[in-house]
């Protein structure tokens, strides 16, 4: 297992007091904590200080960690044998297979909290988490098939925990948008000693699209226009998740206008399906021909139109 | 490894009860209903003397766990923090969606 320097992690001395180690962790909690802040890294960094702080505000675990010495950040390392012992962690062999460094602690927890040894009665709910899932729009609009590979903490018999790869599959129907979560009861961590099995929870958000914006069941797409096709109105092809529909652009249609395409956006669970809106562009080419400019010329000195018009009306 | 896992979705459609409530978010029950009678957790409705939320509410109560057990909030800096969050969630939704308006080209 690799070894994490905890003191460090929360930015105190080795000797710092509780007091100080409980400032340090509020301090840094504030600024990472996931909910609130918005700190690049902030999950990883809180991830960080909270198992260091977990294990340092306890002065049992204070003193284990303390017996492991002093060692580089992240250098590969195995506790000496009779460190678990010696710590009341456990009796017997102790395995720190598949352990990693916050587990070696947890197991301390599990007894010190709970006020009970690990064969005792006292059932153990599972670990509930929490997953963000990034899906497609033409997955949002078809549905998916989720298969999440995670690695759960589980107990044995004796109550030592271990991380165990898990793959769930899960079915999501058509219609989830960005910020919806779903749950899949007790496809969390494995619960002990007859406590229930943690839940999942997934947190979806779609992935940007080249074509589409979405916002709730709604779509947008830019529809470029050429100024003759926005002038005298037009039937152009639209994309929509379901193939390209036909959308007729009125004449006089102006950059910016949205042409609603009822029903064209993402499926709702229940009830009606969103919008689609193509939103007019309209786009000139970079050269024009020396035909071309001509036309353009003798339109601009036949047009009574005036695009600017209101500022003088404004000004 | 088969696919018939339940999914719940959290939204509108599903309702669940105050006690289910409790058993998901970790909160106690004297701070779910503070939270609730505060108006920082919405009720959905009310029967006889039972509450009834939108299970969109799940994850709101959730977060004030985590607030309490990680930044050792008490209720009403639970209160507060839920309803700051409330509102930059609004507020970041509707960024989302004035940027989905404006165009690419």
């Amino acid at each position: 297992m690799k070894y994490s320097d905890y003191y460090a992690a929360l930015g105190v001395e080795r000797g710092a007091s509780a007091e100080q180690i409980k400032k340090a962790y509020r301090r840094l909690a504030q600024k990472y904590h996931p909910d609130v802040s918005k700190e690049p890294e902030a999950e990883a960094r809180f991830k960080e200080i909270s198992e260091a702080y977990q294990t340092l505000k306890d002065p049992a675990k204070r003193a284990a960690y303390d017996d492991l010495g002093t060692r580089p950040q992240g250098e590969e390392f195995r506790p000496p044998p009779d460190w678990a012992r010696q710590h009341g962690a456990g009796e017997g062999s102790f395995s720190f297979e598949d352990l990693d460094f916050a587990d070696l602690f947890s197991r301390f927890g599990a007894r010190g909290e709970r006020g009970t040894d690990f064969g005792g009665h006292a059932g153990m709910p599972g670990q509930d988490f929490e997953v963000p899932v990034e899906i497609s729009i033409e997955d949002a609009f078809r549905g998916t098939t989720l298969e999440l590979k995670l690695q759960m903490p589980e107990y044995d018999a004796s109550g030592r925990v271990r991380r165990v790869p898990h793959t769930v599959k899960a079915r999501i129907a058509p219609g989830a948008v960005d910020g919806q979560r779903l749950r899949l009861p007790g496809k969390g961590g494995k619960g002990f000693n007859g406590g229930r099995d943690g839940d999942l929870y997934l947190d979806i958000s779609l992935k940007p699209h080249p074509l589409y914006r979405a916002t709730g069941h709604d779509l947008y797409v830019d529809l470029p226009l050429a100024p003759w096709e926005a002038a005298l109105g037009a039937s152009v092809e639209v994309p929509t998740p379901a193939g390209a529909v036909t959308l007729k652009v009125p004449a006089g249609t102006s950059s910016g206008r949205k042409l609603r395409l009822a029903g064209r956006g993402l499926p709702r669970p229940k009830g009606n399906p969103g919008d689609l809106f193509a939103v007019a562009q309209v786009v000139v080419p970079d050269k024009l021909s020396p035909r071309e400019r001509e036309l353009y010329e003798a339109l601009g000195k036949e047009s009574a139109f005036v695009a600017r018009r209101h500022f003088a009306e404004r000004a | 490894m088969s696919v018939d896992t339940e999914v719940v979705w959290l939204d509108e459609h599903a309702t669940i009860s105050l006690d289910e409530l409790l058993q998901v978010s970790g909160l106690a029950r004297e701070e779910l209903l503070e939270l609730v009678q505060g108006g920082a957790i919405p009720v959905l409705e009310t029967r006889g003397a039972s509450y009834y939320f939108s299970a969109r509410v799940i994850s709101v109560a959730r977060t004030a766990c985590r607030l309490r057990d990680e930044l050792e909030l008490d209720v009403a800096g639970l209160a507060v923090a839920l309803r700051l969050l409330d509102r930059v969630q609004s507020l970041e939704a509707e960024i989302a969606q004035l940027r989905a308006m404006l165009p690419r080209v």
